[in-house]
């Protein structure tokens, strides 16, 4: 009973120190700061995308037809003559939802079930980690298939289809990770000291993982935007007048020629996204270290 | 050593079993038979479609004659292409593919990897910047337009590499190579980067550092090692991601690989096809976790010492 | 470290640089030298057995190393002799008879005989054998029941061989198209000898179509087959009109992406497109000597409406969604002019016959038909779902017809895009509200199109069922005796049809190629079709394709 107190105010102490102390340097860190406001700038308009866009998403000037950049459509119109710029405004909604939950749910299945295998490797792990391999090798497109037959369109199960395939790499990761750490002397201190394992895991293992990690999650978030655009394609994920940055991409891709600012514009929303994301990705991996921090 | 890859290869028989049996019946499950096409074909030539293919046998049945058969290294006829087997198509298309895998993987790991050890030296440097910079451009770039845009440039406007073809001309494996390999080479020079800043912030570095080592010996001897792990463990499931991901590069350059069969046997309800790559690719996925289990605890000297009893 | 990335830059633009310098003569070029065609065909051929396989890319490799009885002519379509040198017509049409050409002869050398017919017609309409094409002969007497298996002595069947070079056949019916159909791959013959080395007539999977083995009757014979690679092809000295045949070879390249295809069309490496990217169509329509050729092509597209469900079991609703849809519009913007507006099924000008045409764009009648069937201004409308398979075009198409819905009557329609098998399962089983279809004629005839729609006919899809069309489809139209008549019974049919409205017709087809200024003989037609005997290369100086 003590003993447990006092573990929890250390806990309690040590993170709020941590994060606070990461805090600070992260905002010394300009890139970093970057990176956050534009994506919390991205979050925002998303956000009120249906009160500002300038146009109707769906209104349609075929006579019009794709158009250059204009006084009147700021980044061109597409084929159908609809305003570019609101159709990137409503694609973000659906790119950024996408991006940051679906890779939400791969990184805790990912971590966990890494962290667990590598932790507690033998037999174990070897089950787990066989288990990663078999859904590697199975045909994820008949997967996907199936799921929009049994289930319908739903943007809920695009979720957890994205998440199901992203998540064994990053497992992979965090084995590979865990498995070094543990061998490491602070860990066998921990052990020694009688720390139960999923503490262990939570307040060791992970946090000296982490470095891998962010990297890891930050270069899947867009490539889970692009995996929507395919999904799409198998009739798993939206459907048109809705649309993404995945699918403007996608379209803009075959036209680039012609039409070059219909691939341009999206795909510089996504690079944007993408730099952002690994700038802070960065700030925060050199902010939470803290044997980094010590130099 | 021996004893952990002789473990993991017996492990790997029960992993390709359940592998087999649930896509046999996953894609039986799925809409759609190989049969079915635009102009549909009377119930009666159905019929005499599937009794030529053993269709019309019990599931259960067809499972085990199939596993009869693959037991032998049959994989079965091709329903798409009459007159192939799956065998064949698989010995006509795998040689490419792993070529262009091979290529792909070549140009992945030597730019990634040399541009996420060059970052990590100097962290938060141009030399960092840089580097970086290009590799996360590779992640923005999804093969299906950085593949066009080279063709656009080399192929077409300077006029310099084939737009298409596999050793048909000189110089038409390049644009493929690289546009495959870009997107993991991004990757990698992310991960490298990561993995070496670990590294480098390790004690044992410092120590090395504080003796006065050149930093061309403390990276190559010291930190090199333990840096790359993640990337390690990334490029076994990567690898045969590269095998099946060729379809979209195979299908822009006109490519004969794997990777086209491997897709269009799913749209296809190809079943045999289905059956056969999933297996040839769950094979590959096996050896190739392994291959990179066994270098990163060749890697990992902590790990190392494991394999000792 | 500077210098290493910049030594490094330097060996790769180095090797480029190299490889590029090898390069030299394009495929156009040589092909123009050698006078061997570069094709590109759209897709590997599932194979190339004439009664197994189907598909567009399949018939143009298979025309090329076979020969029916008679063939079209590619500039009128006309019927002309084949491996027939003529045919005689009975008075009542039933009775055809082919005299074969005695120089007809297989690619070893053997003749070929009337037998081959009688032999090869057997195996398509075996029931084991599963071949999807076998309703090609089904004019024939018997031949749907011995297909069907109710009948199993093909000797009942109306075929015979009165000698080696007479071929004798006998219809149910005056089939005005029955002579077209012996341009159909599935109904020429194959090598009987050779296939029954490897197996049983009736087996689909052994290997006589691979280059050693195969036997074929055509102005080409097979030389090479790389998969998904190449299929090459080289003129046959065993054809009986060899003397005319140009051509020295083809080669196929399976060109499955368009945007490829085309950028493959540009450097010179192909003499022909199987398609063009609908973007890239106003650039090459504006180009001097453009290569760009468009025909109109024997084919519909047009959405399926389930008439068993609401709302779209009721007529006013059917009528509203049809006649709201600004089909010149969309032509003229999205399709960038390069299909036909349509508003029947049967293409105009088939072989003269012109379709009724009961309706136009008219958004007044829309809004008045829909207020009509209860949803004044789309009031109460209940929602309506159109399914289409995933492809750019029907995308772009059925975003377009969405919004005019909503512009014209106020409506919602959601869209829902289906991988191809998926979306074939529902077709098949209804399970749709709209559904968009296409439908290529395999003969020129409007019977092709409008038998679609008997009652419970496997491609009729929308529930449409109407005995007095029935009748005229299956009675009155093989009964007429002049072509008048005949087509009198097809318009009064197709009036029946469209009076229902049980499909939105959206366009006619055109075919789209790029086709290089050197290809001589290839004239474009209404079914697309290719005689490839025809052809020649005529070595024009210029390279305006492959400058920028």
């Amino acid at each position: 009973m003590n003993t447990q107190t006092i573990n929890d105010i250390a806990q309690a102490e040590q993170g709020t120190s941590l994060w606070k102390d990461a805090w600070l340097r992260l905002r010394k860190n300009h890139l970093a700061v970057f990176g956050l406001v534009t994506l919390v700038l991205f979050i925002v308009i998303a956000l009120l995308t249906p009160w500002i866009a300038p146009y109707s998403y769906q209104a349609q000037n075929l006579e019009l037809g794709a158009s250059p950049p204009s006084a009147a459509h700021w980044l061109g119109t597409d084929i159908f003559g609809r305003d570019l710029m609101t159709q990137i405004m409503y694609g973000g909604r659906i790119s950024l939802a996408v991006g940051f939950v679906a890779t939400t749910v791969a990184l805790l299945i990912g971590v966990t079930w890494g962290a667990v295998a590598g932790y507690v490797g033998g037999r174990a792990d070897a089950v787990m980690m066989r288990l990663v391999d078999i859904l590697y090798a199975l045909p994820f497109m008949i997967f996907i298939v199936l799921l929009t037959v049994v289930f319908g369109r739903n943007m809920l199960l695009l979720f957890l289809a994205i998440g199901a395939v992203e998540w064994l790499t990053m497992a992979r990761i965090m084995r590979g990770q865990v498995q070094s750490l543990r061998q490491q002397e602070f860990v066998e201190a921990a052990i020694s000291l009688g720390l139960s394992p999923a503490t262990l895991i939570r307040r060791h293992l992970v946090p000296n993982a982490l470095g891998p990690i962010i990297v890891y999650t930050t270069l899947t978030i867009p490539n889970v935007m692009l995996l929507e655009a395919f999904l799409s394609f198998l009739g798993l994920g939206i459907q048109p007048p809705q649309t993404s940055w995945g699918l403007l991409i996608s379209y803009g891709a075959e036209t680039m020629e012609e039409y070059p600012w219909l691939l341009i514009f999206p795909g510089l929303a996504l690079t944007l996204t993408l730099f952002s994301l690994n700038f802070l990705g960065d700030g925060l991996r050199d902010a939470l270290d803290v044997r980094g921090a010590k130099d | 050593m021996l004893r952990f890859i002789t473990l993991r290869l017996l492990q790997a028989i029960p992993v390709i079993l359940v592998v087999i049996t649930v896509t046999f019946f996953l894609v039986r499950i799925a809409p759609g038979g190989p049969f079915d096409s635009e102009k549909p074909v009377t119930r009666e030539v159905k019929a005499a479609l599937e009794a030529q293919y053993k269709l019309d046998l019990p599931l259960f049945q067809q499972y085990t004659s199939y596993l009869g058969d693959l037991a032998q290294g049959d994989l079965g006829p091709s329903f798409k292409y009459p007159g192939r087997s799956v065998n064949e198509l698989i010995a006509a298309g795998f040689p490419v593919t792993a070529e262009l895998g091979f290529y792909a993987l070549l140009v992945a790991v030597g730019i990634g990897g040399l541009a996420g050890v060059i970052a990590a030296l100097k962290p938060n440097t141009a030399q960092d910047y840089i580097p970086m910079s290009l590799a996360m451009i590779g992640i923005c770039m999804p093969s299906f337009l950085l593949g066009p845009l080279l063709v656009l440039v080399f192929g077409i406007h300077l006029d310099w590499l084939p737009v298409s073809g596999w050793g048909d001309i000189p110089g038409d494996k390049i644009l493929p190579s690289i546009t495959l390999g870009a997107g993991y080479a991004a990757y990698i020079a992310r991960l490298g980067r990561a993995g070496m800043l670990e590294v480098l912030s390790q004690d044992y570095i410092r120590t090395a550092r504080a003796k006065g080592l050149p930093e061309w010996q403390v990276v190559l001897k010291h930190s090199l090692r333990g840096g790359l792990i993640p990337v390690v463990a990334f490029l076994g499931p990567a690898f045969a991601g590269l095998l099946a991901g060729s379809f979209v590069v195979e299908t822009i350059f006109q490519i004969p690989g794997l990777g086209r069969f491997y897709v269009q046997a799913a749209f296809n309800r190809d079943y045999t096809m289905i059956l056969g790559t999933t297996v040839f690719l769950s094979v590959l996925i096996v050896l190739f976790n392994l291959l990179s289990d066994v270098l990163a605890a060749w890697m990992n000297p902590r790990l190392r010492a494991q394999f000792g009893h | 470290m500077q210098p290493i990335i910049s030594r490094f830059l330097l060996v790769v633009a180095a090797v480029i640089l190299l490889a590029a310098c090898s390069g030299g003569e394009t495929n156009v070029a040589s092909g123009n030298r050698l006078g061997i065609l570069h094709f590109g065909n759209g897709s590997e051929p599932q194979g190339l057995d004439p009664h197994v396989v189907t598909g567009v890319p399949e018939n143009k490799i298979i025309r090329a190393l076979f020969e029916g009885l008679a063939v079209k002519n590619p500039y009128t379509l006309e019927p002309e002799p084949g491996v027939a040198q003529s045919w005689d017509i009975s008075e009542d049409g039933r009775v055809i008879t082919f005299h074969i050409n005695p120089e007809a002869k297989w690619s070893n050398g053997d003749p070929m005989r009337a037998s081959d017919y009688v032999w090869s017609w057997q195996r398509l309409l075996s029931p084991a054998l599963g071949g999807e094409y076998a309703y090609m002969l089904y004019p024939l007497a018997n031949a749907q029941a011995f297909h069907k298996g109710e009948i199993t002595d093909f000797n009942e069947v109306g075929v015979k061989a009165l000698d080696d070079h007479t071929l004798q056949v006998t219809l149910d019916e005056r089939t005005p198209y029955f002579i077209q159909l012996m341009d159909h791959y599935s109904t020429f013959a194959v090598h009987p000898p050779t296939i029954e080395k490897f197996g049983k007539a009736t087996d689909r999977y052994t290997p006589w179509t691979r280059v050693e083995n195969i036997v074929s009757n055509g102005a080409f014979r097979l030389k090479k087959w790389e998969l998904n690679r190449r299929i090459e092809l080289e003129k046959s000295d065993t054809y009986w009109d060899r003397d005319k045949v140009r051509l020295n070879g083809i080669i196929y390249y399976p060109t499955e992406n368009v945007v490829s295809e085309e950028r493959m069309f540009r450097v010179g490496q192909l003499h022909y497109t199987n398609s063009v990217p609908l973007g890239k169509i106003p650039v090459y329509k504006e180009m001097p000597d453009s290569p760009y050729m468009q025909e109109p092509y024997l084919g519909t597209y047009y959405y399926l409406l389930n008439t068993l469900v609401p709302p779209t079991d009721n007529l006013n609703v059917r009528k509203a969604l049809s006649m709201a849809v600004d089909r010149d519009k969309l032509n003229a913007t999205v399709l960038k002019g390069t299909n036909i507006s349509a508003y029947s099924i049967t293409p105009p000008d088939t072989l003269g016959y012109y379709p009724p045409r009961l309706f136009s764009y008219d958004p007044e009648r829309a809004r008045a038909l829909l207020a009509e069937a209860g949803y004044p201004d789309g009031k109460g409308w209940p929602g309506l779902e159109l399914t289409y398979n995933t492809s750019e075009d029907h995308r772009k198409i059925a975003v377009a017809l969405q919004q005019m819905w909503k512009d014209v009557l106020n409506i919602e329609v959601t869209l829902t895009n289906q991988e191809w098998k998926v979306y074939l399962d529902s077709i098949t089983n209804m399970h749709f509200q709209i559904a968009r279809r296409g439908w290529i004629g395999d003969y020129v005839d409007p019977n092709n199109f409008l038998d679609l729609f008997l009652t419970g006919g496997g491609n009729n899809n929308t529930g449409f069922a109407d005995p007095r069309y029935d009748e005229m489809i299956l009675k009155k139209a093989p009964r007429a005796v002049t072509k008048e008549e005949r087509f009198a019974v097809f318009h009064e049919a197709e009036t029946l049809l469209m009076e229902q409205m049980p499909i939105i017709p959206v366009y006619t087809y055109t075919s789209k190629h790029l086709i290089h200024p050197s290809v001589q003989g290839l004239p474009p037609n209404l079914m697309d079709s290719l005689n490839l005997k025809y052809v020649w290369l005529e070595d024009i100086e210029q390279a305006t394709e492959t400058d920028d």
